[in-house]
Parts: structure tokens; C-alpha cells; sequence
């Protein structure tokens, strides 16, 4: 072990980890609390790209994955539900290289519109899954998911949360594992790999047996930890939650499970036997609880008051005292607002005076809803807005439909917004459509990364760029427009008035650089012009 | 219980809580502690309330402070100090903005490694780790202004404040 102490948070030991595994490539897609995975890995010299959305970015690894080589995915909780469809049947196949997705979830939703729980997904596709408490662990586990990945040729999901993603914590390094991996190559396994019917029925028998295989392995070598304690109390707890509950109740027993799919259930039991009441802490859903009771253990899970938001070392105390008693609720702060000079700001007042019904997306100009603009009728999912304006139009009387308006950002276009598009052409409403992509030339929300409309690539340096305008002719939008918003010769105002009068199919891209990311944009592209140059030079020379 | 000393630092997006409570980490860290540092970033860009946890000791479990429990609240913005005194324990310190004098920094984007300073007054780091953990995290260019503003701010608390033990 080496002595080097590092402060890091769970993303950036995730990274790292990931680097030390050998990882040959990582994916993914922008989401809070994720993002950082992937920017760390290209820091320290990981091999990483953004995808458009998390389906292509799982869909990439896989590949990567069944050429012999490692692959590490990253996304947000939501990130999962676009990701499933490969995801459900990936579980399927026999991976050739480690596979490793990681999924952060935000209990408590500090930067999200939901706050599901994936580890449901575990259970639901049959991945493995793996569950740090703080990031030395996620350091270790994603080391170990690389290893287990390959031993059973599966796809493993490590699932982090907002407080093991964010919070530092120390971690030791190891040293590299001895030997180099294999090189990437390709080695036909057709059944192993093309999940027609044929292939799938005994495809998804094997997946049951390596779970069944992983089970045994976690019930005997798996990564787990008994602190001993008053046999009063017996605590079960994963994740972050593990720490809140050691510090709630130090004197208690706790057996703080890592892998929590498939569970060590032979170990549970043990340790069930030796408590005289059995507790089971975890944040979001009942879902290991509920697994305890089904096995037949008697466990007490929380009230249900602690289904929502996060855990934290008082919440955790008041379970532990049954205390259902109201909370106090934590003094409000100073909410977040639009930037002064965002380009988002003067759409979202056109947008109100034109009192315009608005189908909004998720990104900066979520904002938007706020006053003073208040101009946000709807915010589901990423690409949402197109198809719910759409919906809309369809069956609102005239004078309303006339009035919706569908409003995305640019990353959020390309993320899920090109088949709403499609939508729009092939079922067009009665009274046409307005789709207004805010084009700031970064996905902003998420602090900045680039995307296939910006014409850069993760470490921000050039690659070929998609022409939203270009693209919405090519599918047969029948208007099509580009303004800058803070041009008061363009009026975004009159043009909308125009487009919302006619029954046809319109798309407006409005264009004008996100006020944070544009100094560093000048930056970028003054970067690659200098390496043109000097790629010409060295050329002609 | 094993000794932990927990620190919030309150401000707004834009401030620098987070490269504050990253110095106070990284400095902890240099001194042997066990370390744990946590917040939300989501919106932390967008001008919104931000606080910070810091935690440092023998052994850290959670990483967040439980309200009622911090040692020092230092915060960075007057709008921000009643919203937050709840997370003080009683006896605990606050250190507000008030204790420097603007007046006195060059910059007042220095004003968050002027209250680091302050905050140093009534911690047990010792100075040298603070120097080093301000350059670990700051562009060099930034160097002699905040370790400037760092010692303005310790001369301005130094036996102010009890140290908060
Ligand atoms: C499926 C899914 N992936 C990721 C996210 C996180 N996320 C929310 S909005 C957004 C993109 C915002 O970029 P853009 O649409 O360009 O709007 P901006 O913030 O720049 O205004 C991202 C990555 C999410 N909510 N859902
Ligand atoms: S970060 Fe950019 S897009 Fe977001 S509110 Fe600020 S200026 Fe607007």
C-alpha cells in the first residue's frame, strides 16, 4: 500500500480508479452529480468523449466492451432510464472487457427532476450492482467492477449518490494491477452476442446462473463490514447511509453491505441472528428491506416520512427512536436565477408578453419559470418539450393551440429533441407548430460541456459540428429561422407573432453564447486556430 | 467520541465558498487529520445560497455536519448569516463578513481567503499548511494577493475569537 493520501471526491476517485483499471475508453452524457467523472478522467490522461445521450454512450462501451477492452459509462439516475434499452439486454450478452456503468443518483434532488432510485434497475436487468459509502470506496469498487465484470462477462452498474459523488473524502491508491491487459481484438461469438429469440432464450438462462454464481461469491468474498456493537441493535445499511448511521448510533451492530445485487443474503441472515432488533437504513425506496422480508428475515425498515430527500446523521437518529414527528424544515436560501446578460433571459420575456403556452425542457432556461418571466407551462424529461407542445396542439381548441410554443436547449436537442422534430414533420398538428431551440453553444446547466451542436469535443478542442437549421430543413420543417436575441433588429417578437398565425411547421434557433462559457469559447477556438496554423506550417515545411 | 471539528462555510454562488472549504480540506488534510468536505454544486453557479461542510479529526463518518452541530459558521455574505445560525452549536463561533475590513484588501475577490484567515485564528492548523493549501488552489497569478488578504484576515481575528475546541 502506498502511502500517498489524496483528498478526493467520489467522481474524481471514480476516475481514477478507472485509470488504474485500464480503462480504454469512457462515455457518457452530462448530468448533476456525474458530470465530473468523465472531465476527471481526461485530466489524468483517461481516453474520454461525450455522447449525444446515455443510450449511445452505453451502446459505444458495449462495443468497446465485446472488442476485449474496458469501458466505463457515466450518467445521472435519469441517465439510466434513456440508457435502459440496451442496458436491459446487454445483461444478456457475455462481455469480452470489463463493463462498469455508473449511475449517480440525487436523493433529495439538489439538481434534478426527480429523485428515483436505480437500484431497482439492478434487480430489473440483472446487473450486478455496487454501492461505495465514501470515495475510497468508490476508488476500490471501481477497480473490483472491472474485475468482477470480466470474471462473468457482465455488465456491472456502480451506483453512487450526490453526497459519495460530491463530498471528499481520502483515498489511498494502489498501485496498478501486475501484467498489461489484453490488446483489443475481435473474436466472432455469435450466440453469445446477437440476442435474436434463438440466442436470448439461452442467453437469459446464463444470466440467471452467473447472478446465481455472483451471489455465492458475495456471500463468501464479497466487500462488506461487521462493526461489532450492542447486540440491542442491529443496523443494515448501504451506501452514504452507512456513515450517518455509524456516527447515529456507534455503539449499535452494523453490517454495511457493498454489493447490494445480488444480496449476501446467507451473511444477512448471520448477522440477523445476532441482533435483537434489526434495522435497515437506507435512503430512497424500501428496496433492501423489502428484499430482507421476502428472504423471510424480520427487519425493520423506516417510516415512510424518510422515503423522501436525503439521510443525514439527525434524520437517521430519529429513526433509530421511531420519531415520526414533523421535521424542521431548514431555513430557505436565496434561489438560483438566470445570469445577468443570459441570452435566455430575452426569450423568456418575449415568450411572456406574447403569452405564449409553454412547453419547456430542462437545462438553464428551466429558470425561465421563475418570475419574472413565470413563462414555463411544463418541464418533464430531457426532449419532452417537443413532444408535449405537440400533444397540446393537437387537441387544444384553436385560439389556445395557436399559443404553445415548444422551447429546448441545444444540448437537450440533440440529447432526445431530433425525434421530436420528426414528430412534428410527420404528424404535424392542425395549426402547425413553433419549436425554439435556445442555442447558447454549451450545455450550461451542467457547467459547461461541449456537445455535438458546439463543434468540440470534451477536452474542448475542434471536430465536426451539427447544423441545427440545416438539419431541421433536411427533415422537411417548413420555417426555419436563426436570430440573435441581443440584435434588436431581429425581433424575435414579430417573427414569433408571424409563426404562431400560420399553420405550418416552424423552428427557430435562437443564438447567442451562454455569458459564462464565452470568454472560454474565444479561448477555445483561438487554441485551435493557433494549432491550424501550426498544423499547416509543419506540413508545407 | 473521537475528536471532529466541524466548519460551515455560507455564501453565494460566485463567492468561492467551494474553494474555501477546499483550502480549509486540503490544509486539514496536510495537518494528519481524517478529512470530509461536502455541499451541492448544482446551482452553486447560478448565484443561489451555497454552504459547505468541513469536517476534520481522529475519524470522520459522516460527511455532512448535522445541523446544531457546527463548531464555526463562517460566512461570506450578511443576507446569508440568520438564514444559517441554526447550524451552530451552542457556544459555537460565527465569523461573518464583518470581521474585515473591505477597505483593507485589494481585491475584494480576496475577501473569502481574508475569512479563511480569520477562520484560521480560532482552528488548530497551523499557518504553513493554510499557505500551501491557498496556492494548491488558486492560478500562481492569484498567489501574493490572497496570501496578502490570508494574513490581514488572521491579524484581524487573532485572539478574537476562543478557539473553538
Ligand atoms: C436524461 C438526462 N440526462 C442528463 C440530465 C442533466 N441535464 C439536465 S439539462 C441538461 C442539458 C442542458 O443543456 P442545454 O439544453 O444546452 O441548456 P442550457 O443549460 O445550456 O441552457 C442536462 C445535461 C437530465 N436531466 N436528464
Ligand atoms: S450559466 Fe449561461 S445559460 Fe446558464 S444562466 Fe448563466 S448565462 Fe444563462
Amino acid at each position: 500500500m502506498t502511502e500517498e493520501r489524496l483528498l478526493l471526491s467520489g467522481d474524481d476517485a471514480v476516475a481514477l480508479g478507472a485509470l488504474h483499471a485500464g480503462v480504454r475508453l469512457g462515455t457518457g452524457y452530462p448530468g448533476t452529480p456525474s458530470t465530473e467523472i468523465l472531465e476527471t478522467f481526461d485530466r489524468v490522461g483517461g481516453r474520454a468523449q461525450w455522447s449525444p445521450n446515455e443510450k449511445v454512450a452505453l451502446e459505444v462501451a458495449i462495443g468497446v466492451a465485446f472488442a476485449g477492452a474496458r469501458a466505463l459509462v457515466t450518467m445521472k439516475h435519469v441517465g439510466l432510464n434513456v440508457a435502459a434499452d440496451p442496458l436491459f439486454t446487454a445483461t444478456y450478452t457475455d462481455v469480452e472487457g470489463g463493463l462498469v456503468i455508473v449511475s449517480a443518483d440525487d436523493p433529495g434532488m439538489a439538481s434534478s427532476q426527480n429523485e428515483q432510485d436505480n437500484r431497482h434497475y439492478a434487480r430489473a436487468a440483472g446487473a450486478p450492482m455496487l454501492e461505495p459509502r465514501d470515495s475510497q470506496q468508490a476508488y476500490d469498487y471501481t477497480r473490483l467492477a472491472f474485475a468482477l465484470s470480466e470474471r462473468w462477462k457482465i455488465p456491472l452498474i456502480l451506483r453512487l449518490t450526490t453526497r459519495v459523488c460530491h463530498a471528499k473524502t481520502v483515498v489511498r491508491p494502489r498501485p496498478m494491477d501486475a501484467g498489461p491487459l489484453p490488446e483489443p481484438h475481435f473474436a466472432r461469438d455469435i450466440p453469445a452476442r446477437v440476442m435474436i429469440p434463438a440466442y436470448a432464450k439461452p442467453a437469459h438462462h446464463r444470466l440467471r446462473a452467473k447472478l446465481a454464481e455472483i451471489e455465492a461469491w458475495n456471500d463468501a468474498d464479497g466487500p462488506m463490514q461487521v462493526d461489532e456493537g450492542d447486540p440491542a441493535l442491529g443496523i443494515i445499511a448501504t451506501g452514504v447511509a452507512a456513515m450517518h448511521a455509524r456516527e447515529a448510533a456507534p455503539d449499535a451492530r452494523q453490517l454495511t453491505i457493498g454489493m447490494t445485487y445480488p444480496l449476501p443474503m446467507q451473511r444477512i441472515r448471520a448477522f440477523a441472528r445476532g441482533c435483537e432488533r434489526l434495522l435497515v437504513i437506507e435512503e430512497g425506496d424500501p428496496v433492501l428491506v423489502d428484499s430482507l422480508r421476502v428472504a423471510g428475515i424480520e427487519a425493520e425498515g423506516k417510516p415512510e416520512m424518510y422515503r423522501f430527500g436525503e439521510l443525514n446523521v439527525a434524520r437517521v437518529r430519529r429513526i433509530i427512536e421511531g420519531d415520526r414527528s414533523p421535521e424542521p424544515k431548514p431555513a430557505p436560501g436565496k434561489p438560483p436565477e438566470l445570469c445577468q446578460g443570459c441570452s435566455h433571459r430575452g426569450v423568456f420575456e418575449v415568450l411572456r408578453d406574447l403569452d405564449c403556452i409553454v412547453a419547456g425542457d430542462i437545462g438553464c432556461y428551466t429558470l425561465g419559470v421563475l418570475p419574472p418571466f413565470s413563462a414555463m407551462d411544463s418541464c418533464v424529461c430531457m426532449g419532452a418539450a417537443i413532444g408535449v407542445g405537440l400533444g397540446l396542439r393537437h387537441v387544444l381548441p384553436e385560439a389556445e393551440a395557436r399559443r404553445v410554443v415548444s422551447v429546448i436547449g441545444d444540448s437537450t436537442f440533440v440529447h432526445s429533441g431530433i425525434t421530436g422534430l420528426a414528430e412534428m414533420v410527420y404528424n404535424p398538428p392542425p395549426t402547425g407548430h413553433v419549436v425554439l431551440i435556445l442555442d447558447n453553444g454549451t450545455t450550461a446547466m451542467t457547467g459547461l460541456q461541449e456537445h455535438p451542436g458546439t463543434g468540440r469535443l470534451l477536452d474542448h478542442s475542434p471536430t465536426a459540428k451539427i447544423s441545427f437549421e440545416a438539419l431541421a430543413r433536411s427533415m422537411g420543417v417548413e420555417n426555419v429561422h436563426v436570430v440573435d436575441v441581443l440584435d434588436k433588429a431581429q425581433s424575435l417578437s414579430a417573427l414569433l407573432t408571424d409563426l404562431l398565425a400560420r399553420s405550418e411547421t416552424s423552428l427557430v434557433v435562437t443564438r447567442q453564447p451562454c455569458v459564462l462559457a464565452a470568454p472560454k469559447i474565444r479561448q477555445y477556438e483561438k487554441t485551435a486556430e493557433a494549432q491550424r496554423i501550426a498544423g499547416c506550417t509543419a506540413t508545407t515545411d | 467520541m473521537a475528536f471532529v471539528k466541524n466548519i460551515v462555510i455560507a455564501g453565494l454562488g460566485g463567492q468561492g465558498v467551494l474553494t474555501s472549504s477546499d483550502i480549509l480540506a486540503d490544509a486539514a488534510l496536510a495537518a494528519g487529520f481524517d478529512v470530509k468536505k461536502s455541499e451541492l454544486h448544482g446551482m452553486s453557479q447560478r448565484g443561489g445560497s451555497v454552504t459547505s461542510d468541513v469536517r476534520y479529526g481522529d475519524a470522520v463518518l459522516s460527511p455532512m455536519v448535522p445541523p446544531g452541530e457546527a463548531d464555526v459558521l463562517l460566512v461570506l455574505e450578511p443576507t446569508q448569516v440568520d438564514i444559517n445560525l441554526a447550524l451552530l452549536r451552542a457556544g459555537g463561533v460565527l465569523i461573518g463578513p464583518d470581521v474585515i475590513d473591505p477597505a483593507a484588501l485589494r481585491n475584494r475577490k480576496s475577501l473569502n481567503v481574508a475569512m479563511l484567515g480569520a477562520l484560521s485564528a480560532a482552528l488548530d492548523i497551523g499557518e504553513a499548511h493554510w499557505l500551501t493549501a491557498v496556492r494548491a488552489n488558486l492560478a500562481p497569478k492569484l498567489h501574493a494577493l490572497n496570501e496578502e488578504a490570508f494574513s490581514i484576515g488572521r491579524a484581524a481575528a487573532v485572539g478574537r475569537f476562543a478557539r473553538a475546541d
